[in-house]
C-alpha cells in the first residue's frame, strides 16, 4: 500500500484486500459493491444514454408520442415460500413496480424459469398460480415465457427472471435526477418487513416474528398518485419514485441523492418501523433503513402538492400509511442525512457490502 | 419497545445533558470500552450533543477488531480445507487476513457459514457427521459463555467432529494495559454493559484505585450512555474514583454466576496478542487441557501460522483511543466498509466504520467520499 501511495507511508492500516477478482455475495446487495460492477464492467460496456440514467426502468421513445419504460429482474430468492409471499409473487411485483417507477403504466411481462433437476412440480405449480394472481392484481399480462432445466446441484430450486414493458404518458418526467431543492420525500409506508419476514423464513431469527413480507405490485397506487383529477392541470409535482427494495430506504435515497446532486434530510420520527421488526432488528443488529422492502415506494414531491399527493396515496390499498419522511436540500450534495429523535444528525450511508449480523 | 423506547425518550434525553452540561467545568478524557457503545454514540450522535470539553475516545471492545492477525490467518488455512464446515459470527468474515478473508474462502469454494449461537454449530456438526465442524470462537467476556457451552454440548453428545478456534480476550487486563501506558490520556472510563452483565464489576473497584480512575458500568441506548457519561464527571469533578454501576437493570456486583462457572470449567487464562496493540498479559482465555480435542489449533495442525502485522497499522492507536479514525490520512479514502484496510473499518462495531458510517468524515475531515 505505502509503497503504490507515498503519501500514506507511516500511517496505513496494513491490509489491503479487494474482491476485485471474484464475486462475493455483497455484489449482489445493491450496495456499493453493487454499483462497483455496473460503473467497472455494465456501463462501459454496454453504455447509452438510457441506461445511463440510471433508473429502475429504461425509458426509451420508439417513435414520436410513444415512450415505453422496460425493466428487468432476476429473482432468487430463498427460500422460495415465505411469511406473504413466495418467488412468483415476488417476481411479477418486483418488475411491475420497476417500470411502475418511471411513472409507467405496466402491460405486458415475460417470465424466465430456470429450475433445478429434482424440483417438485408442485412447487412449480404454486410459484406460477402465485403469479397468476399477482399479475391478476397489477393488470399485466404474461405474454412470453422460457424455460430450462439444470442438472441437480447447479441451481437452488427455482430461479425466475421477468421482464416488463409499460407505456409512460406524455409529458411524464420522473426519474433519479429529478429532486430538487425544496421538494419533501414521501415513503409508502413502515419499513424492512420484507427482509425480515424472507430471515425468518429461512429459521434466522431463532424467534417467531409473526412479520409478512410487504410485497405487493405498486403500479395502481402508483396510478392514483399521477393522477391529479384535473384533466386541465395534470401536473403532480412527483419528480421521482422510486421502491427501495435491497440496500433499503438508506441505500436507495443515497441513489436519489447523488443522481440528483442534492441532499436529503430525514426526519427519524417520521420513518415507520412495526414493532416486530424493530425488534428483530435490534436482536440481530441491524439498520431498519437498510433491510429490504418489496412493497413500499419512495416519493420526492413539489413541497406545494404533497398534500394532494398524500390524500391520493391513502385512498389506495397499499398507501394508507403514507407519510412525509423528510425534504430535498441542496446541499451538501449526494449525501443523505438524518436528524435522530434526541436532535443530533448524522450521515445514513449507502449500504457497504452483505448486511452482516454483529456478534454482541 | 418496551424496554428500549424509555432509553430513547428525547425529554429525558435533554435532562441527562443540562445535568452533564452543569457538572462539567473542564476538559476531560472519557474512553467508552465497547464498540457497540461507539456506535451508539455515533448513530444517535451523542458527541454532538455533549459539552465541548468532553472528549469520548474509543477503546477496544471491539472483538472482531482486536483478534490478532494469525487467528485470522489460522481461521482462512482451516476454512480452506475441503473437509470442513467452518462457522463463524457473520462480522469475522471481511476481516482481512494477511491475502484474504473468509468472504474470499467461500468464493473459492470453501464451506463457510454464518452462525448466530456456536450452538447452531454444535447442530451442524449433528447433522454433517462426515464432516469437521470448526467454531470460530472469538469475543470478549460476553461470547464466552456461550462458547463454552458449545465444548460442553459437545462432550455430553460424544460429538467427535467440532472444534473451536479460540481467540477469547478479557476486557480489565486490556485496561491495565491502557492505563500503565505512558501515553495514556484516558481519566475515566464507561465500562461495558454487556461484559459486566455477564462477569459483575467486582474486577474493577482495584483498577479504580490502582489508577485513580472513575469506571462506570454503562448500558448502549443514549440514556444509558448519557447516565455512564454524568456518572463519570460527577466523580472526576469532585475527586473521586470508584466503580459505579449506571446500568443496574441488567448488571450486578457479582454478574451471572452460572456463566462465570461455565467459562471456568472449560477456559483458562492465556496471554493473547490483540490486533493493533500487541501481547497484553493474561488477557485472554484459552481451552483447558481436558478440552483440547475440541482446540482447532491442534486438530489441525496450524500452530506455525505466525503472520507478523505491518508495523505501520495506526488502528492499534485507534484501539487505545490515542488518535481519532479520520485522523488515519487513508480514512475513507483509500479505506472504506466495502474496501476495509483495517479491522476496525470492517466489523459493525469498528470505531472506524462507526465514524465512516455516521457521518464524522465531511464533518471532520471535509473530505466527502
Amino acid at each position: 500500500m505505502s509503497e503504490e501511495n507515498p503519501s500514506l507511508q507511516g500511517a496505513v492500516c496494513p491490509l489491503p484486500l479487494r474482491h476485485h477478482n471474484k464475486i462475493v455475495l455483497g455484489h449482489g446487495s445493491g450496495g456499493r459493491l453493487s454499483h462497483g460492477l455496473i460503473e467497472d464492467l455494465f456501463l462501459p460496456n454496454f453504455d447509452n444514454p438510457v441506461l445511463q440514467a440510471g433508473n429502475d426502468a429504461g425509458v426509451v421513445q420508439p417513435k414520436p408520442g410513444i415512450q415505453l419504460a422496460v425493466s428487468t429482474d432476476s429473482h432468487v430468492v430463498w427460500p422460495i415460500f415465505f411469511p406473504g409471499g413466495d418467488i412468483g409473487r415476488l417476481a411479477v411485483c418486483g418488475t411491475v413496480n420497476d417500470v411502475a417507477m418511471m411513472g409507467a403504466k405496466p402491460l405486458y411481462l415475460t417470465a424466465g424459469f430456470i429450475l433445478e433437476e429434482g424440483l417438485d412440480v408442485s412447487v412449480l405449480a404454486r410459484v406460477t398460480n402465485s403469479m397468476r394472481t399477482a399479475a391478476a392484481e397489477a393488470g399485466v399480462a404474461i405474454i412470453a415465457g422460457d424455460t430450462k432445466v439444470v442438472q441437480k446441484g447447479k441451481a437452488d430450486g427455482l430461479y425466475i427472471n421477468t421482464a416488463g414493458v409499460g407505456i409512460v404518458t406524455p409529458g411524464t418526467q420522473i426519474g433519479g435526477a429529478q429532486a430538487r431543492a425544496g421538494d419533501v420525500v414521501i415513503l409508502s409506508g413502515p419499513i424492512g418487513d420484507h427482509g425480515i419476514a424472507v430471515l425468518q423464513a429461512r429459521g434466522e431469527l431463532g424467534f417467531e416474528s409473526g412479520i409478512e413480507s410487504d410485497v405487493a405490485p405498486l403500479n395502481h397506487l402508483v396510478a392514483a398518485m399521477l393522477d391529479s383529477g384535473e384533466p386541465d392541470n395534470p401536473e403532480t409535482g412527483i419528480h421521482v419514485l422510486r421502491d427501495p427494495t435491497r440496500g433499503g430506504l438508506a441505500t436507495t435515497l443515497n441513489e436519489i441523492a447523488c443522481q440528483s446532486q442534492v441532499s436529503i434530510f430525514l426526519d427519524e420520527g417520521s420513518i415507520l418501523v412495526r414493532r416486530p421488526v424493530a425488534a428483530a432488528c435490534e436482536m440481530l443488529g441491524f439498520d431498519p433503513l437498510y433491510v429490504a422492502n418489496e412493497g413500499k415506494l419512495i416519493a420526492v414531491v413539489a413541497a406545494e402538492q404533497a398534500a394532494g399527493v398524500l390524500a391520493r396515496m391513502h385512498s389506495t390499498r397499499y398507501g394508507k400509511e403514507a407519510r412525509i419522511i423528510g425534504e430535498v436540500r441542496a446541499s451538501p450534495p449526494g449525501r443523505v442525512l438524518l436528524r435522530t429523535a434526541i436532535g443530533s444528525t448524522r450521515v445514513v450511508d449507502m449500504l457497504a457490502g452483505e448486511m452482516l449480523p454483529r456478534i454482541c | 419497545m418496551k424496554h428500549l423506547s424509555e432509553y430513547r425518550d428525547a425529554k429525558l434525553v435533554q435532562v441527562a445533558l443540562q445535568q452533564i452540561r452543569r457538572t462539567v467545568t473542564r476538559p476531560w478524557v472519557l474512553m467508552e470500552i465497547c464498540g457497540g457503545q461507539t456506535h451508539a454514540i455515533k448513530r444517535h450522535g451523542l458527541d454532538q450533543l455533549l459539552p465541548a470539553q468532553l472528549e469520548l475516545v474509543h477503546g477496544p471492545g471491539c472483538p472482531v477488531c482486536v483478534t490478532p492477525l494469525e487467528q485470522v490467518d489460522k481461521a482462512l488455512a482451516i476454512a480452506s480445507h475441503p473437509e470442513v464446515i467452518f462457522t463463524s459470527y457473520g462480522d469475522m468474515l471481511r476481516v482481512p487476513g494477511s491475502e484474504r478473508d473468509l468472504f474470499s474462502v467461500r468464493a473459492g469454494g470453501g464451506d463457510v457459514r454464518v452462525v448466530y449461537s456456536p450452538l447452531d454449530a454444535i447442530q451442524i456438526a449433528q447433522d454433517n457427521p462426515d464432516k469437521q465442524v470448526v467454531f470460530f470462537a472469538i469475543g470478549f467476556e460476553t461470547t464466552a459463555p456461550a462458547n463454552a457451552m458449545s465444548v460442553l454440548q459437545a462432550q455430553s453428545l460424544g460429538l467427535d467432529n467440532y472444534s473451536m478456534l479460540v481467540s477469547h480476550v478479557r476486557v480489565p487486563p486490556a485496561m491495565h494495559a491502557i492505563l500503565g501506558s505512558a501515553h495514556n490520556r484516558v481519566q475515566g472510563f464507561l465500562a461495558a454493559g454487556h461484559v459486566c452483565a455477564v462477569m459483575g464489576y467486582w474486577e474493577y473497584p482495584p483498577i479504580a484505585e490502582k489508577y485513580q480512575v472513575p469506571i462506570v458500568v454503562t448500558g448502549f441506548e443514549p440514556l444509558d450512555i448519557l447516565q455512564g457519561v454524568l456518572g463519570t464527571v460527577r466523580q472526576l469533578e469532585t475527586g473521586i474514583a470508584e466503580a459505579q454501576n449506571a446500568y443496574a437493570r441488567t448488571v450486578t456486583f457479582e454478574g451471572n454466576r452460572a456463566a462465570q462457572e461455565v467459562i471456568a470449567k472449560v477456559f483458562q487464562g492465556c496471554d493473547r496478542k490483540w490486533r493493533g496493540i500487541g501481547m497484553i498479559p493474561d488477557s485472554g482465555w484459552r481451552l483447558r487441557p481436558q478440552f483440547k480435542a475440541y482446540d482447532a489449533e491442534q486438530r489441525f495442525d496450524v500452530a506455525q501460522i505466525q503472520p507478523q502485522e505491518a508495523p505501520q497499522c495506526i488502528a492499534g492507536e485507534i484501539l487505545q483511543g490515542l488518535k481519532k479514525p479520520n485522523q488515519c490520512p487513508a480514512f475513507a479514502l483509500q479505506c472504506s466498509p466495502e474496501n476495509p484496510l483495517g479491522a476496525t473499518m470492517v466489523s459493525s462495531e469498528g470505531a472506524c466504520a462507526a465514524y465512516y458510517r455516521y457521518g464524522a468524515r465531511e464533518f471532520e475531515t471535509g473530505q466527502p467520499s
